[in-house]
């Protein structure tokens, strides 16, 4: 029993890796805006965050500077496409390949850096439980952020009225510019906001989840959560599902050559990519089901008097 | 308060001067990123825009690394003018690698140089399969082709690595995973000696001549690009977007899967982990700095071969880590996409005469 316990916190600390960003860029996406350069934000903040906590010896600093790698990474995404109006998805792509490049050059000399032991966290009481407090309860914070963040999501997005606002500007950028909302500074703030989050996912990712830097680490995370956006439908609660569901199947990969069984690891590394194929043409099967819940500008320029 | 004007048509003269305008400017960039690492920015152009070029060896070299680039960015242009967003032909040059190194094994010591053939086609069909994988779940799932075929990236390199890593290794090559090397009647022949320049070049050339023929002087042509314009056109012209997304994908996984196969049987003449060299991306840049044009790849494919030179310059010369070059790769993409904002508008001065909006309390 004792290691089903260990496979739901891996799950849930796997998970949490996609959450944040997948919660970011769902925020992202509510504005109207696609970021294809979801990988290259997290790669940078994922060096950005390493790097610091190998100079200060602080996990916090380190969330601190991947969430700034990736806000200033997306600020200069948003100031592209938002007011050169260049096209989104070249765009996101020319920062997934900066970053890939960018991150490499960055941690060539962090490459054989260690870190120390991760302390180790446990919620008071309950983490003295047994099987569940090992399982849910000795989790790192952020693990438990994810989930608040997405709570707030859900009472942000449908019950205030910056939540209401932000939705319009992904619906009809127009009607919300006739309204006098300024359209563009709210749609860069929802990419910036988007990055901080990738870049936090990015930093979990390099100092807590696997505490070390390689080259290309993310290794296509970023664009899972990129998925995991429409697996979701664009609403938090089932985009957080998705992602615990997606850490699980990454950790089901780890259980199955633990247990000795006789497929190739290649195989089970293909898992996450397969099952994200599968899931995406599944979902998107239904146009009606993703149509409910799609921001219906998303992907579209706006350009205020065109 | 906007600054910029939607031009009546595009202009013609930045849609030509914007890719120069972008090299500029990333040349500006890599001059400041150069002294801010204490190189000696100098050297460092040297290294990047002079060494390349300045001999027949190394233009041949340059040449070596254009072809694939070429090949790559020829098919994703048709996949992009008809809006079909396939951003794996990495994956489709890894598998159209692995199935043309699957036949180059087969290969003895006495087979004919006609080996090349046969490598050569199931390289462009391992390209076309994997990207039929993309068609068939967009037109049949309507599923996310950026996504679907991304993911096939890392599905095609693992499938690489069992290979290389199981059934396939080379039982005398001392553990490390790779295949054996292949037998010389495999290699793609050499377009004159002294150089590693192969007839791939050549293809790569008629390539360009086919894709101008076939976008500017076919019916076919034309209405594969309407789709991609003006939707709504295609449609009331009976143009079939079906057709239009096979036709974009099969084209550019064969032309991915042929360039797979010119390296594998080539230049690198055995399959190892280290066939993704990431020209399937850089294609994609390769495409657009082209303008989607056969004739503007030629030149883009060549300045994108001189940023792969030359970060492997930049490492062995400078001490500068290779993957400089993915830093400069995207820098011009940024900033061309940045420029060719110019070429549909234009700055304004003075303020907009746009009645002002009745300001809505937000809170």
């Amino acid at each position: 029993m004792d290691s089903y316990a260990l496979l739901v916190a891996a799950t849930l600390s796997a998970g949490t890796v996609l959450a944040l960003a997948s919660l970011g860029l769902l925020v992202n996406e509510k504005a109207g805006i696609v970021n294809l350069g979801a990988e290259g934000m997290m790669l940078c903040a994922a060096i950005a965050g390493f790097a610091t906590v190998v100079h200060t010896g602080n996990d916090w600093l380190g969330f601190a500077a991947g969430m700034a790698a990736g806000a200033v990474l997306a600020a200069a995404f948003g100031a592209l496409t938002i007011w050169l109006n260049t096209n989104q998805y070249a765009t996101g792509l020319a920062l997934s390949l900066f970053g890939a490049g960018f991150s490499a050059f960055v941690g060539i000399g962090y490459v054989q850096e260690k870190l120390p032991p991760r302390p180790q966290f446990s919620v008071p009481v309950l983490g003295d439980t047994p099987l569940l407090g090992p399982a849910l309860f000795q989790q790192h914070p952020l693990v438990y952020f994810a989930i608040a963040l997405a709570a707030w999501l859900i009472w942000f997005l449908y019950r205030s009225r910056a939540g209401l606002v932000l939705r319009s500007v992904g619906e009809s950028p127009s009607s919300a510019h006739a309204l006098g909302y300024p359209v563009r500074w709210i749609r860069l703030a929802a990419v910036i906001a988007g990055g901080a989050l990738c870049g936090l996912a990015g930093a979990y990712l390099s100092v807590i989840y696997t505490p070390l830097w390689i080259e290309g680490m993310v290794a296509g995370k970023g664009w899972i959560a990129l998925a995991l956006t429409t697996f979701g439908t664009w609403r938090p609660a089932r985009v957080l599902l998705g992602a615990y569901l997606f850490g699980g199947v990454t950790m089901l990969q780890f259980h199955l050559q633990g247990t000795g069984i006789d497929v190739p690891s290649q195989f089970l590394t293909m898992l996450p990519y397969l099952a994200t194929i599968l899931v995406l043409a599944l979902i998107s099967r239904n146009p009606a089901w993703i149509r409910v819940n799609m921001p219906a500008s998303l992907g579209k320029p706006f350009y205020p008097g065109s | 308060m906007s600054m910029l004007e939607l031009r009546p048509e595009p202009s013609r003269f930045w849609s030509l001067a914007s890719p120069l305008l972008a090299l500029a400017l990333t040349v500006l960039i890599g001059i400041v990123l150069f002294a801010a690492l204490g190189k000696d920015p100098v050297r460092g152009l040297q290294v990047f825009f002079w060494e390349p070029v300045k001999s027949p060896y190394a233009l041949g070299e340059l040449m070596v690394k254009a072809t694939p680039l070429l090949l790559i960015a020829l098919g994703l242009a048709v996949c992009f003018r008809s809006n079909v967003w396939n951003i794996g032909a990495e994956g489709q040059y890894v598998i159209g690698a692995v199935l043309a190194g699957g036949v180059a094994l087969m290969a003895g010591k006495d087979t004919s140089g006609w080996i090349v053939l046969p490598i050569v086609l199931a390289g462009i069909a391992g390209g076309m399969a994997w990207a039929a994988i993309t068609a068939f779940l967009r037109d049949r799932f309507n599923a996310n082709e950026i996504l679907v075929s991304l993911m096939l990236v890392y599905v095609a390199v693992q499938l690489l690595n069992y290979l290389v890593f199981g059934p396939w290794k080379d039982p005398g090559g001392y553990n490390f995973p790779q295949t054996k090397t292949f037998e010389a009647a495999t290699q793609i022949p050499r377009l004159m000696k002294g150089s590693r320049v192969s007839i791939g070049l050549l293809f790569a050339l008629l390539g360009v001549a086919a894709l101008w023929v076939f976008l500017f002087r076919t019916r076919a042509g034309f209405a594969q690009q309407v789709g991609g314009l003006a939707p709504a056109a295609a449609r009331y012209a009976g143009f079939s977007s079906r057709r239009a997304l096979w036709t974009a994908l099969l084209v550019s996984g064969g032309a991915a899967g042929l360039a797979g196969a010119f390296e594998v049987a080539g230049p690198i003449g055995q399959l190892t982990p280290y066939v993704p060299a990431g020209y399937g991306f850089a294609a994609i840049i390769v495409a657009f700095v082209g303008r989607l044009h056969p004739v503007g790849m030629v030149f883009s494919a060549i300045l994108m071969s001189m940023f792969y030179i030359g970060g492997e310059l930049a490492q062995s010369r400078l001490g500068l880590p290779k993957s400089l070059t993915g830093v400069f790769q995207g820098l011009l993409l940024f900033t061309l996409l940045a420029c060719d904002t110019l070429v549909a508008y234009r700055w304004r001065r003075r303020r907009a005469p746009v009645p002002a909006p009745v300001p809505v309390e937000a809170r």
